[in-house]
C-alpha cells in the first residue's frame, strides 16, 4: 500500500463526490477524462485512504487539469516533469498517496527521460498514462503515440516515425508494475487502480483515453460495444486468457509468439489456454501480451504485471536510517569538530 | 637563517596527474593547522588526464599563507614548483623577478621542451636567469627511495608529489606529522602505498635540509585571528555544510535534487556523505529533474536545494519558474564557471548574474544573493535558506569555482550559535485560510503541506487567483499579481541588514564589488588605504534586493568601479537600479581571478586623474 495504513473514517466512509473539488470541470463534453476522474474517486473511496494524505501531481496538457477537480493536495506543474516532480514529494513524504496525471504526450515524448527514470527507480507512485495518440491541448499535433502515417494538422501529409508502445518502453525500463484500462470500463479503471495503490513501486496505468475533438474514436475498434468482447482480452491474475462473446477463444503459446485458438475447435481444450500470471519474474510473457495488437489479436487489459521489486524511496531511507544509527556523528557539531581542528587564543 | 615572513605564496604545479592538487591540499591543511591565514586557488584543466607534458595538461594549485595580510591567494607565487617544462611555461608569464622555481630536472629534456614550447633549455638559455633556480632530481631520487618496496615504475612515481610537499614543508618549518598520518588513513588497506608516500614526503624533506641551496629557511607566523576553534574548509564543503544547520535550525528535513556538474558537484559529494544527518538525496537523470525533484519536496515540506553550475542553470529555467509562480521555497545555488555554453568548465567566472537575475520567461523576480569567501559559503546558504522559507521564495544563491574549490580557515559556528529560521508552516487547520493568502509585512504566504488535514488545495504554474489560488485568467487579477511577486522580493530588504562599506573618509573612489572576489579587492583596496589613498570599498552579497542604504553609500562619491568577473553585468543592473549615478567598470574574463597589482593600477589610475 502507497499511503499510510490509518482508514479515513470509521463508520461513515467517505463518497466519491467528497473527493471533487469545487472547481468546474472543463474538458470538452464527451472527453475520456471524465470517466477517468469519476473511476480515481471511486478507488480513493474504495481504498479508505484520507483527503490529505492524498497528492495528484500533473504535467502540462489537457489531463493534465487532473488535480484541479480533486479534494486533495495536488500541483499542476511543468510540461513532462510531473513524475519528477512527484518522486521529490514521495521521497519528501514516503507516507503519502502519489499520483502522477500525464497525457501521450507529456510522459512520452517531453517527459520521456523522466519517465523511464521514475520507471527504473520503481518510485511508489502511482502513474496514470492518458493515451489519445494526438496532443490536445495545443489543438491537434500527431503525438509519440500515434500511428506511422496519421495525418493531424502537423502531419498534414502523414507521421514518418514510428509510434512507441508505452508498456514496451516500461519492460524496458523494468517496470515492477503495468496495466492498461479503457477509459469506457469505469470498473475495470476503478478495480485497476485499487490494485496499483496496493503495488508497492512504480504502478502504470495505461489509459486508452478518447479525444472528442482531435483523434475522436482513436480507440474505437477496441472498445465499442458490438466488438469489445472480441477485441479486449480482460487479464485476471490466476484466471484463463479466455476472451470473446462466448469466452470461447484463449490464447496460447506457440513457441514464442502467442496464438489465438478457439476451444472446441481441432482438439483445443480449456485446459490449452494460458492462465495469467501477474507475478511472473521473466517479463517475457508480459511482454508479449501488451504488444498484442488487432486484428490478429485482442488488446490486454488489466493488470498484466505485478512483481516485488526494491522501492526507490523506502530504500533511500533505509539508507539514511542505517546511516543515523551507525554514524560516529550524532549531531552536527560532532562534524564540525571532527579531523583536524586548531585552538586560536 | 631563518627568515620571518608576513605572507608567502607557494604553487604546486604538474601534469594533471602528477597530484599536484593533493600536495596543495595537505599543505593547505598543515598550515590551516599551524594557525596561518590561507588562501587557495587550485587550477586544473577540464580533461582528467590532459595530454602529458603540455601546457593545456597543467594543473596546479596555489597557496598564499600567513599571519595577515591574506585576502587573496596571490598574484603570483614567490615559490613555484614545477615539476616539468610545461608547467614553468604556463606560469613563466606569472613570476616576478627574484621569485625561487624548483624544477624536477628529471623531465627537463629535449622532448618535454618541445611538448611545452620550448625552443630551447630555458636552463640555459638565460629564460630563468632573473629567479633562483633549484634543480632537484625529483623522480629519481623518488625512485632511489623506493626501490626496495616492489612497486612497479608507475606506482613509485607517482608519489612524486610527496617529494615536492616534503620541499615545500621544509621551506616553511611546517611540520609533517598531518600529513603522514594522512596516508596512514588513506591507504589503510594498502601499507605499501602508504609506507611509500611517507618514505617520498620525508626523503623530500631531507633532501632540502641537505642540500641548503635553498637560501634560507622561511617561517611564517601564525596569524591573529579571532579565539575561537577553526578547521580548514573549501567553498563547496562549506555550503553543504551551511544547507545542513539551515535545515536544522528550521526543524525540518534537508532535501537535495541535483545532477553532477563541475564546479559545483562537491556539493553532491559532500552531502552524499552525510546521510546520518537526515539529508535526502536525488542524483536525478538530467538538470531539469534534479531541480524538479526539488520543488516537489518543497511543496511537500522539506527545505529544499538543487545544486548547478551554469550550463545546468539554463536547463533549471522553466522550473525556477514554476517556484516563482507557486511561491514555494526553495535554493538554487550556481557555482558559476567561465561561459557561454560548456565554456571554460574549471576556470572561474561572475557572468551568470543576468541569469540569474533575469533569466526566465514572464515577469518573474527571485531572491538572488552571493557567497564571498570560502567560509562564508557556510553563512549564505545559511541566510539563502532563511529568506526562502521565511518569505516563501526561490533564491538563487551564487557561487563561483574559485570559491567553491578554494579554501580557508573557517571558525566553526556550533549550532546552538545561530539563530533559529521560522518556515511559514501551518499545521493546523485554521478557517480563514487560503493557499494564497498573505502577512502584511512579507507578503509571504504560508506552507501547507500534503498530509494537513482540511487544507487541501491544489498549487500550478497557471496564474492564479490573488486569495484563493484557483485558476485566474483575469486581467487585473494578472496585474495585481505580477506586483506582488515583485514586491515580496522587494521587501526582502526590510529583513536584511544595511550595505556597509570600508573607507568613512573617502570621497573620491569608491570600489564596488560581489561574490567570490570579495578577499582580493578588499586586499587591493586596503592596501592604497594604508598608502592614505582617497578609497573606499563596499562589496555586494545581497544582489536583488539591493541593501535599502545602497544609493546612499554610492552620493557620497565623485567616481564609482564597479570590479568584476564579466563584460560588466553587475555594473548594468546597478545602471537600471541607479540611473542617478556613473558607474565604471573594471571587467576580466579570463577564467581567472583578478590580480592585486591590477587592480591597484587600474585604482591609482583612476585616483590620479584630476
Amino acid at each position: 500500500m502507497k499511503h499510510k495504513m490509518e482508514a479515513a473514517t470509521i463508520g461513515c466512509p467517505l463518497k466519491p463526490k467528497d473527493f471533487a473539488s469545487d472547481q468546474e470541470v472543463k474538458w470538452c463534453p464527451g472527453c475520456g477524462d471524465y470517466a477517468v476522474l469519476n473511476a480515481v474517486q471511486r478507488a480513493l473511496v474504495e481504498l479508505n485512504v484520507k483527503k490529505e494524505d492524498v497528492t495528484f501531481i500533473s504535467g502540462i496538457g489537457c489531463s493534465s487539469r487532473f488535480p484541479y477537480y480533486m479534494d486533495t493536495y495536488g500541483f499542476h506543474t511543468i510540461h513532462g516533469r510531473g513524475v519528477a516532480i512527484a518522486t521529490g514529494v514521495k521521497v519528501a513524504n514516503p507516507e503519502l498517496s502519489v499520483w502522477v496525471v500525464a497525457g501521450d504526450g507529456d510522459a512520452l515524448a517531453i517527459g520521456g527521460n523522466h519517465f523511464i527514470h521514475a520507471i527504473r527507480r520503481n518510485v511508489n507512485l502511482n502513474f496514470l498514462l492518458f493515451n489519445n495518440e494526438i496532443y490536445g491541448l495545443t489543438k491537434g499535433q500527431y503525438s509519440p503515440t500515434s500511428e506511422r502515417g496519421k495525418i493531424t494538422k502537423s502531419s498534414p501529409h502523414g507521421t514518418v516515425e514510428s509510434p512507441f508502445n508505452p508498456l514496451e518502453l516500461a519492460i524496458g525500463a523494468h517496470s515492477s508494475f503495468y496495466a492498461r484500462v479503457p477509459d469506457t470500463d469505469v470498473k475495470l479503471m476503478t478495480q485497476v487502480m485499487v490494485e496499483a495503490e496496493k503495488h508497492e513501486g512504480l504502478s502504470l496505468i495505461e489509459i486508452l483515453q478518447n479525444c472528442v475533438i482531435f483523434n475522436d474514436k482513436v480507440h474505437a475498434a477496441i472498445t465499442a460495444k458490438e466488438s469489445k468482447a472480441d477485441n479486449q482480452l480482460i487479464l485476471e491474475h490466476g484466471k484463463p486468457m479466455l476472451f470473446g462473446a462466448e469466452k470461447n477463444k484463449g490464447l496460447r503459446l506457440k513457441g514464442l509468439e502467442l496464438e489465438v485458438v478457439c476451444i472446441g475447435e481441432n482438439g483445443i481444450t480449456a485446459d490449452d489456454v494460458l492462465v495469467h500470471d501477474e507475478k511472473l519474474e521473466n517479463p517475457t510473457l508480459h511482454y508479449l501480451l501488451s504488444r498484442m495488437s488487432l486484428p490478429e489479436f485482442p488488446i490486454a487489459m488489466g493488470v498484466i504485471r505485478n512483481v516485488e521489486a526494491a522501492v526507490y524511496d523506502k530504500s533511500l531511507h533505509a539508507q539514511i536510517s542505517k546511516e543515523q544509527e551507525n554514524s560516529k556523528f550524532k549531531s552536527l557539531n560532532d562534524l564540525y569538530l571532527s579531523g583536524n581542528t586548531f585552538r586560536i587564543n | 637563517m631563518k627568515t620571518e615572513l608576513e605572507s608567502v605564496v607557494i604553487k604546486f604545479a604538474g601534469d594533471s596527474g602528477d597530484g599536484m592538487q593533493l600536495a596543495g591540499m595537505l599543505f593547505t591543511e598543515t598550515t590551516a593547522n599551524v594557525g596561518n591565514e590561507i588562501a587557495t586557488f587550485p587550477d586544473f584543466p577540464s580533461e582528467i588526464r590532459a595530454p602529458q607534458g603540455t601546457v593545456a595538461g597543467v594543473s596546479g594549485f596555489q597557496i598564499h599563507f600567513g599571519s595577515s595580510g591574506v585576502h587573496s591567494p596571490g598574484d603570483s607565487p614567490d615559490i613555484l614548483i614545477a615539476m616539468n617544462p610545461a608547467a614553468l611555461m604556463a606560469n613563466l608569464s606569472q613570476l616576478k623577478p627574484a621569485c625561487t622555481i624548483i624544477i624536477d630536472i628529471d623531465s627537463f629534456d629535449k622532448k618535454h621542451f618541445e611538448k611545452a614550447g620550448f625552443e630551447g633549455n630555458p636552463l640555459e638559455d638565460g629564460t630563468l636567469a632573473d629567479y633562483n633556480v633549484i634543480e632537484a632530481p625529483i623522480a629519481s631520487l623518488t625512485k632511489t627511495g623506493l626501490a626496495d618496496l616492489g612497486l612497479d615504475n608507475k606506482s613509485m612515481l607517482r608519489c612524486k608529489n610527496m617529494f615536492a610537499l616534503g620541499i615545500a614543508y621544509w621551506l616553511f618549518n611546517e611540520p609533517l606529522e598531518k600529513s603522514l598520518s594522512f596516508f596512514d588513513r588513506k591507504f589503510k588497506s594498502n601499507p605499501t602505498i602508504a609506507e611509500a608516500n611517507k618514505r617520498v614526503l620525508k626523503a623530500g624533506h631531507h633532501y632540502a635540509e641537505t642540500i641548503e641551496a635553498i637560501r634560507s629557511s622561511f617561517t611564517v607566523l601564525p596569524a591573529k585571528k579571532a579565539a575561537g576553534t577553526y578547521r580548514n574548509i573549501t567553498g563547496n564543503q562549506a555550503m553543504a555544510w551551511g544547507f545542513l544547520a539551515a535545515a536544522k535550525k528550521a526543524k525540518k528535513d534537508l532535501f537535495l535534487g541535483t545532477y553532477p556538474i563541475t564546479p559545483a558537484t562537491d556539493i553532491l559529494h559532500e552531502l552524499s556523505k552525510h546521510k546520518w544527518a537526515g539529508v535526502k538525496i536525488i542524483q536525478a537523470e538530467d538538470e531539469i529533474a534534479g531541480i524538479c525533484s526539488a520543488i516537489g519536496a518543497s511543496f511537500a515540506g522539506d527545505v529544499a536545494i538543487t545544486t548547478t553550475s551554469g550550463p545546468g542553470m539554463a536547463l533549471k529555467t522553466e522550473a525556477i519558474g514554476l517556484a516563482v509562480m507557486t511561491e514555494l521555497p526553495l535554493v538554487i545555488v550556481n557555482v558559476q564557471r567561465g561561459g557561454p555554453s560548456t565554456g571554460l568548465p574549471t576556470k572561474t567566472e561572475q557572468s551568470d548574474l543576468m541569469q540569474a537575475l533575469y533569466g526566465r520567461n514572464g515577469e518573474s523576480p527571485i531572491a538572488v544573493i552571493s557567497a564571498s569567501t570560502p567560509a562564508n559559503c557556510f553563512d549564505w546558504a545559511f541566510e539563502a535558506t532563511r529568506i526562502a522559507l521565511e518569505h516563501m521564495t526561490p533564491v538563487i544563491l551564487l557561487s563561483e569555482s574559485y570559491l567553491g574549490n578554494g579554501a580557508e580557515p573557517w571558525k566553526i559556528k556550533l549550532t546552538e550559535e545561530l539563530p533559529d529560521i521560522h518556515p511559514r508552516t501551518l499545521e493546523s487547520y485554521d478557517e480563514n485560510w487560503k493557499p494564497y493568502n498573505r502577512d502584511a509585512e512579507k507578503l509571504a504566504r504560508n506552507w501547507v503541506v500534503p498530509g494537513t488535514k482540511g487544507m487541501e488545495h491544489r498549487i500550478g504554474g497557471l496564474e492564479k487567483d490573488e486569495c484563493t489560488g484557483c485558476v485566474s485568467h483575469n486581467p487585473q487579477n494578472h496585474a495585481k499579481m505580477v506586483e506582488i511577486r515583485h514586491d515580496k522580493i522587494n521587501r526582502i530588504a526590510d529583513f536584511i541588514p544595511l550595505q556597509k562599506y570600508k573607507g568613512k573618509d573617502a570621497t573620491k573612489l569608491l570600489v564596488v564589488g560581489w561574490g567570490g572576489q570579495f578577499g582580493i579587492l578588499f586586499g587591493a583596496v586596503n592596501q592604497l588605504q594604508k598608502e592614505g589613498k582617497d578609497i573606499a570599498f563596499t562589496h555586494f552579497n545581497y544582489i536583488n534586493p539591493l541593501p535599502k542604504n545602497t544609493a546612499q553609500i554610492f552620493q557620497k562619491f565623485d567616481r564609482i568601479l564597479v570590479c568584476e568577473l564579466n563584460k560588466g553585468q553587475f555594473a548594468a543592473y546597478l545602471r537600471m537600479q541607479f540611473p542617478q549615478f556613473n558607474f565604471e567598470q573594471f571587467n576580466k574574463f579570463e577564467g581567472l581571478p583578478f590580480k592585486i597589482i591590477d587592480l591597484k593600477n587600474k585604482f591609482n589610475e583612476i585616483l590620479n586623474e584630476a
